[in-house]
């Protein structure tokens, strides 16, 4: 049983057919003749497609190979082309490594200033926060607030942000990847000026992605070469990824609402089917049903005197996929930087799991994961007693 | 069975969680992430703990077909092991890691969590044998007499000998290295490790004079009295050290000198003759038993103060809940922090940490 779809989910059949019909295609997009034409055709006919059903123009649409270079190329690139004095990164705390990365390389080695904004106990960002440091005297250079968070699922206020940054006139950039499918996105409605964006996790190929970039920002490239995507992004383009992405992007934004609410239907079954089998579970981050409040398919528990990586071995062998949901430093679970900005303790934030809930997920996977989990979660509990013994 | 094989990316553990697998058990691979500051990528450390190895480990599992985990016990690490290996330097004496490492991580920390999970048993790479004995399982040596590793196994107690499997107990070396080549293991042509994993350049004096402090003060020889040498801390010396003394005054005969002894409170290392440092009589404590605990009684013993050392017949009795070893011969350079293994034929008995050495004369 699949349920970890936030870490990567399965080809869809119209992603597999345009990715599959390019593979099969020679030519550069940037060559001249007929075949680096087709090329180029296919590239922007996608970048139309991804342009109109995000509500944006298509020159916004830089691809990338992913959500990690968009993160890295908005938050560096933005930060490099900061106008004079503007040395303020005002950043959440709970951002994927993706983006708390290279924000603190920018802090150690850059000469950023780094703000870190706190969340509040469901893992949302304050508002008031954000507006407390755009007031405060000195220039910013970037704004980066995640969308949804990728442990605890999280909404976060980016229309409100969006609006905050606009009126103060810094950049605003937000990684939505995995909130893509998930929520609603219009952003031409939403009106921020950078948006992290992945194809692999809606179905499309892997390696490819988009930075969808406000056409008069110019960020400091971090890949220069030939100049290719208005010179913010060089690299021959994945013209097969390209389409493949652009088709998953049409499904993602098409019928969103009703999948939407089927992955909540899943959810409230596993939440209310956890709270029965294992009383003492404790669900991180918003219990809320509406779509400002959590994604839909996410469910991010906490088993106290449990150690999540042995409980995840334990369903892994029962056959259930999931994932201790943070960072891993050659397979060694670190103690989610999420949960502990939301105010946990270090042992809850190393007793969670995240089931990721997604497309091919049915009522018989919850169930089988409800009753799976009492014997695993009185075996871990045993072997995690002795684990962290200490003295 | 369902077992957990303890894979640290070496030939050894490699093919010995083959072998598991061979045998129709349901194994699961688990490298363990001792010492965080061995990871680091491009380290040339020999340890068991590298990037590399974990690396390594994985692709013997995908190999195996079987599900494979880092379990990150550097904590437990740090506290069991590392930092009592600071204490006992700390103390003047010379404790061995890997023999507590197998005591307090290997065998304990993970068995106990392997048992909690549902598991029976813990797999290594081991060169030793358990054989159903009469009265339980028994710990012997390996039928390779140059790997035999039953030595650094002796902490082990009886219940964890129980759950405890030495494939490779009745194979040599060698054997094993074509085996791991013939099964297509990449690791089949590593080298063995021998640095203390988490001293990765191996320059234990350094490390523990980073943790212990280093205070200046005299060498002396105990023939003459003499201050023969400075030093830079005592308790980074190691009773049997000849090298790294520095001595500038030569013997008169010029025969070697050794430390035969540090005195912490007068910051002192003492040096001498090699003959000096022969001992026959062994104090140890904490007393582990894989055979049945022993009583007042003398009982005729071989007792090994060595990972390859001889076996010396001995006589070996317990006063209280100290172990009184007096060996027919006398040994050369016994540190205390050592551990005295005590078998009969090749099965292992006991051991005990060595507190107090003496002569009998």
């Amino acid at each position: 049983m699949y349920l970890d779809h936030a870490a990567t989910t399965a080809l869809l059949p119209a992603a597999r057919e345009a990715w599959l019909a390019e593979a099969a295609q020679v030519g550069n997009a940037s060559s001249l003749h007929a075949s680096g034409r087709r090329a180029r055709r296919v590239v922007e006919e996608s970048r139309e497609s991804v342009a109109a059903d995000l509500g944006v123009r298509p020159s916004a649409v830089v691809f990338t190979s992913g959500g990690t270079e968009a993160d890295n190329l908005a938050v560096k690139g933005l930060f490099w082309s900061r106008p004079d004095g503007a040395d303020r990164v005002l950043a959440s705390s709970i951002e994927h490594h993706a983006v708390l990365d290279p924000v603190a390389w920018l802090q150690q080695d850059q000469g950023a200033e780094v703000r870190w904004l706190p969340v509040d106990a469901l893992g949302r960002v304050s508002s008031e926060a954000l507006a407390h440091e755009l007031a405060a005297p000195g220039r910013v250079a970037l704004v980066t607030v995640m969308w949804a968070n990728n442990e605890v699922g999280t909404v976060q206020p980016v229309a409100e942000i969006a609006a905050m940054c606009r009126s103060a006139g810094v950049p605003f950039h937000t990684d939505a990847v995995q909130a893509l499918g998930h929520v609603a996105m219009d952003l031409g409605a939403v009106g921020a000026d950078a948006v992290t964006l992945s194809s692999h996790k809606i179905g499309g190929p892997p390696g490819v992605g988009a930075l969808i970039l406000e056409p008069r920002l110019s960020p400091t490239p971090v890949l220069h070469g030939g100049g290719q995507e208005r010179e913010v992004r060089s690299g021959t383009l994945d013209v097969p990824a390209i389409a493949g992405f652009a088709a998953a992007v049409t499904h993602a934004v098409r019928g969103q609402e009703q999948r939407a609410r089927r992955l909540l239907d899943l959810r409230e079954r596993l939440v209310s089917g956890i709270r029965s089998a294992v009383p003492e579970a404790v669900l991180n981050g918003d219990p809320g049903t509406g779509p400002d409040e959590r994604l839909p398919g996410n469910v991010h528990v906490s088993f106290p005197g449990c150690e999540g990586d042995l409980l995840l071995m334990l369903l892994d062998a029962a056959g259930i996929d999931c994932s201790t949901g943070s960072a891993c430093t050659a397979g060694i679970p670190e103690p989610s930087h999420v949960l502990l900005a939301m105010g946990a303790e270090e042992a809850q934030a190393r007793s969670s799991l995240r089931f990721s809930l997604g497309e091919s997920t049915t009522e018989a996977d919850v169930d089988a994961v409800i009753a799976a989990l009492p014997g695993a979660v009185s075996r871990a509990r045993r072997a995690g007693s002795l684990a962290s013994r200490t003295g | 069975m369902r077992v957990i094989a303890a894979m640290s990316g070496g030939v050894d553990s490699s093919v010995a969680a083959a072998r598991m697998v061979d045998a129709g058990h349901e194994v699961v691979g688990v490298h363990l992430a001792l010492s965080r500051s061995g990871t680091a990528a491009g380290s040339r450390s020999r340890g068991c703990c590298t990037l590399d190895d974990a690396r390594d480990a994985r692709r013997v599992a995908d190999l195996l077909g079987i599900p494979f985990y880092v379990w990150d016990l550097s904590e437990r690490f740090r506290e069991d092991v590392i930092d009592d290996f600071v204490d006992e330097y700390r103390r003047g004496r010379t404790p061995n890691p890997c023999l507590r490492c197998n005591e307090r991580i290997k065998f304990s920390a993970v068995l106990d969590r392997a048992l909690a999970m549902d598991f029976d048993a813990v797999a290594t790479g081991h060169y030793a044998r358990v054989v159903a004995g009469a009265d339980g399982p028994e710990l012997h040596r390996s039928a390779d007499p140059d790997k035999d590793q039953s030595y650094v196994l002796s902490v082990l107690t009886r219940r964890e000998l129980a759950h405890s499997l030495f494939p490779l107990g009745g194979d040599r070396k060698d054997d094993v290295r074509a085996e791991a080549e013939r099964r297509g293991l990449a690791v089949a042509r590593k080298p063995d490790s021998h640095d203390i994993c988490f001293i990765p350049d191996g320059d234990t004096a350094a490390f523990v004079r980073a943790r212990v402090g280093a205070e200046p003060g005299d060498v002396v020889d105990v023939t003459t009295g003499a201050v023969v040498a400075h030093h830079e801390g005592a308790q980074a010396f190691t009773i049997g050290q000849r090298r790294g003394l520095n001595l500038r005054t030569p013997t008169q005969d010029g025969s070697p000198r050794y430390v035969v002894g540090l005195d912490l409170i007068t910051n002192t290392v003492r040096v001498g003759p090699a003959d000096l440092l022969d001992i026959d009589v062994i104090e140890g404590e904490r007393p582990i038993w894989s055979g049945a605990p022993f009583g007042a009684e003398p009982v005729r013993v071989q007792a090994q103060v060595r990972a390859h050392g001889a076996a010396i017949d001995a006589t070996a009795w317990l006063v209280g809940d100290r172990l009184i070893v007096e060996l027919d011969a006398p040994v050369r350079g016994l540190a205390p922090g050592q551990t005295v293994a005590l078998y009969r034929g090749t099965r292992v008995v006991a051991s005990a940490t060595v507190d107090v050495t003496g002569t009998r004369s």
